[in-house]
């Protein structure tokens, strides 16, 4: 491998890690969100795919990419509040109910979806942020969605907020001491219901970013699993909304390890690289499993931590 | 701190004719208890007795069935304690109302029934260290809850009230938890305010010395009627204890045979353990038990016992030194609990000792199911040898269940403990390890606990007994030593010591 083909890798990568983050980040970010009031969403995956559907029909037959956006913000919106008033049941077990919605939105995406999988819609236009340089490959890895400063903005703001604001230290009381919260005559219940729903509006806008921007179109293999691995991260970031940046930025590094070694011919071990994200996961996982200073910062009434 | 510029505006409390019936039982019938502005009132009683109903009343938690409370003398009706507190009546429960990931500043920010939607912390900070100036004790205010300890947030939980401006308190055994002179240092200085007529306190509690040393009325509940009251200063104990306990006499020390030194028995070498967060919550703990003795370990709760609990019943691995059973290695399993003969009494054994939603005959039975003669040649079980094995024990320990096939977590707590004891005592005892074995039980249960306990020590069995309780630990223990921050001192013959210097041992001085 010569110099250059290493610098075509490095350009590729952080490219791809901005480009392939956006949606991991957002997702984390909802997901964040919800386990800081106490609940787990695991039905963000289906919410990453049905915004997807949502955000890429919506383009396609208003012509505008944004109110696709919006629309499949709404849609994620519908699928969380409907996990929090069901998690509210006597009884009812957040983890199975959010496997449950997985498929739900899954399936619901690929009914509605199947349309949708010739045309082409208008999708959102990126920032081309590497006009600086002569580089085409500095210019095409920094052509930057907008959509990736969103999600860095609402990612300072919650971090923010979570501090600076009652609604912030409402939530997290929630997350953390039920009891305590419920004896402060706060309606728990409606907490969770409205940060799970907060938490859908998110995913759903990172699976429209799955469809409008990259890859940039509709399909049903679009999300492979990164609504969950979403999951993983928020656990590796360690509730904090600004890990989570850096923790979506390295699992896009990862996620564009296997592309970017394709562009400079190496195909060798392709399906190895592309799998790099999952094997992250899995170690993050059982890194994370066993450090003790993220169960001191996990929210206590989360089911898994309990 | 002599001068506190709090306006006089403490409440006068009182209940009329207060019942509360729960199903067959009258938790409270006819209680009118008095509590004058500015005094500090204290309301005695055994476990069970309704203090804790009473003071759920007054706060809305229930709604008493007949009877009502007068504030200032005006009648009041109080449906939550949301209400509660706006009447400025606030309350300091057992266990906390903080939530833990939050600061102590956040805690308070968050408390007040209009906190702001955006906080400006410089000012809410200022605000507070000036609150703080005033309060008689304070508390850091950016450290969380989770790392204050149980005393620090005893006290937090009175600022709390005090920063709500709640001005009559109800302490639900606000001491329990910290050591004598945290205990003292708090008390005193409520008792500062109320002598102001800035706060009213009605203080649940148990422990004669405070009663005595800080209250000047109170009111003695027992089976959920009042059975006396009166001036704390002038009432002697005997007479606060015979309203408690009624005509029962008061528990002697418990019979011992003396014998020459002891054989040692159990030894731990250095013992280290950590909490789930890493923290070290038992350091380089050392100590010796002898064949017929009882060591009792003294401690304000949350101090590394329940995990030196954790540690000799093998559900806590250790981070370091050793153990040792008859001068041999010694692994809490359950190979070698049988081959030393170690048994044990946690606390909460319902929940460390049991598997509730199994039969009392089948927890029982844990210890030998698959032994001789409970099991067949082959390992096969007998249910019918452990039920007639369990029917033994119950006859004999005197647990009251309905059948042996009962779940264990119908049974009440007292005869829950008493189960557990038969199965751990039934056999021969080379070591006992019991914990707060008393904690919640009524009178009659706590002597013949005690007797059994005392009767292993006298039969050659090494005690190692782990309690809160200091009375208890007097009453039993031939060495005392204290357990302070995950620390254990050197062991002291019981005759040498004092009250006064294990309670400073406690307090880590």
């Amino acid at each position: 491998m010569s110099q250059s083909d290493l610098m075509i890798v490095l350009y590729a990568m952080i490219g791809g890690a901005i480009r392939v983050s956006t949606p991991f980040l957002f997702v984390a970010l909802g997901e964040c969100l919800t386990e800081k009031s106490g609940r787990i969403n695991l039905g963000l995956e289906g919410t990453l795919i049905l915004g997807a559907m949502v955000g890429y029909a919506v383009s396609y037959n208003s012509g505008s990419p944004w109110l696709g956006v919006l629309a499949a913000g709404g849609g994620g919106i519908v699928m969380g509040a409907a996990h929090g008033w069901i998690c509210k049941l006597p009884k009812v077990n957040d983890i199975a109910v959010g496997l449950a919605f997985m498929s739900l939105g899954t399936g619901l995406a690929f009914f509605f979806g199947k349309p949708y999988i010739q045309p082409s819609a208008p999708r959102l236009q990126s920032l081309p942020l590497g006009g600086w340089s002569q580089n085409p490959q500095v210019q095409q890895a920094l052509s930057v969605n907008p959509l990736f400063f969103v999600g860095i903005l609402l990612a300072i703001a919650l971090w923010w907020g979570l501090r600076n604001t009652r609604a912030g230290l409402t939530v997290r009381m929630v997350g953390d001491s039920a009891a305590s919260a419920r004896a402060m005559g706060v309606n728990i219940n409606m907490v969770r219901l409205l940060a799970t729903a907060a938490g859908g509006f998110l995913a759903g806008v990172g699976g429209a970013f799955l469809s409008l921007s990259y890859p940039g179109s509709w399909s049903e293999g679009l999300s492979s699993g990164q609504g969950l691995m979403a999951v993983a991260l928020v656990i590796f970031a360690r509730w904090n909304p600004l890990r989570c940046v850096l923790a979506a930025l390295l699992f896009g590094a990862a996620g564009a390890l296997g592309p970017s070694l394709q562009s400079i011919g190496i195909s060798y071990g392709y399906h190895f690289f592309n799998a790099a994200p999952y094997i992250l996961t899995l170690g993050i996982m059982v890194a994370s499993a066993r450090s003790k200073s993220a169960a001191k910062e996990a929210p206590r009434e989360l089911s898994i931590v309990k | 701190m002599s001068q506190s510029p709090l306006p006089p505006r403490a409440l006068a409390l009182a209940t009329r004719g207060i019942t509360k019936i729960f199903g067959p039982m009258r938790a409270l019938d006819d209680v009118s208890v008095e509590v004058p502005a500015g005094s500090f009132h204290a309301l005695l009683g055994e476990n069970g007795a309704g203090k804790s109903t009473l003071v759920k009343c007054i706060m809305g938690f229930y709604g008493a069935d007949e009877g009502q409370v007068l504030l200032d003398g005006a009648p009041v009706r109080i449906d939550s304690p949301r209400q509660a507190q706006a009447q400025g009546i606030g309350m300091v429960y057992q266990h906390f109302t903080l939530v833990p990931c939050l600061t102590a500043a956040e805690n308070l920010v968050m408390a007040r029934a209009a906190a702001p939607a955006v906080i400006n912390w410089r000012q809410e900070t200022r605000g507070l260290e000036e609150f703080m100036d005033r309060m008689p004790f304070r508390v850091r205010l950016d450290k969380q809850v989770a790392d204050l300890s149980a005393g620090e947030k005893q006290k937090l939980e009175i600022l709390k009230l005090l920063y709500l401006d709640q001005r009559f308190l109800i302490l639900d055994e606000p001491t329990s938890v910290m050591t004598p002179s945290e205990a003292d240092e708090v008390l005193t200085l409520l008792r500062g305010m109320a002598e102001r007529q800035e706060i009213t306190v009605l203080m649940i509690s148990h422990k004669f010395r405070e009663v005595k040393a800080f209250c000047d009325g109170f009111t003695v509940l027992r089976r959920g009627r009042v059975t006396g009251g009166g001036d704390a200063r002038t009432a002697s104990v005997t007479e606060m204890s015979r309203m408690m306990i009624g005509e029962t006499e008061l528990r002697e020390r418990a019979a011992r045979e003396s014998r020459g030194l002891p054989r040692p028995r159990l030894v731990l070498e250095q013992v280290c353990a950590e909490d789930e967060t890493g923290r070290q919550v038992i350091e380089n703990l050392s100590l010796t038990v002898g064949a017929g003795e009882v060591l009792g370990i003294a401690g304000v709760s949350g101090n590394g016992q329940a995990a030196l609990v954790e540690v000799l019943a093998g559900q806590r691995p250790m981070s370091g030194g050793r153990l040792l059973a008859d001068g041999a290695p010694f692994t809490p399993r359950r190979a070698d609990l049988d081959r030393y003969k170690v048994f044990g009494l946690p606390e909460e054994p319902l929940r460390n000792a049991t598997v509730p939603r199994m039969t009392v005959a089948e927890n029982m039975a844990f210890r030998s199911f698959d032994k001789r003669p409970l099991a067949g040649r082959f390992g096969i079980l007998s249910p019918a040898r452990i039920r007639a094995q369990s029917r033994d024990l119950i006859r004999r320990y005197n647990v009251r269940t309905s059948s042996p096939d009962a779940l264990i977590e119908t049974l009440s707590g007292g005869n829950v403990q008493r189960a557990v004891l038969a199965r751990e005592l039934s056999g021969n005892v080379d070591v006992l390890i019991v914990a707060n074995p008393c904690f919640g039980l009524d009178f009659a249960s706590v002597a013949e606990i005690r007797a059994q306990i005392m009767d292993q020590r006298n039969r050659g069995a090494a005690v190692l007994l782990i309690s809160e309780d200091l009375d208890e630990i007097l009453e039993l223990a031939d060495r005392i030593a204290v357990m302070s921050e995950g620390r254990l001192t050197p062991a002291m013959a019981v005759e040498t010591t004092s009250r006064a210097e294990i309670g400073r041992l406690m307090g880590g001085h």
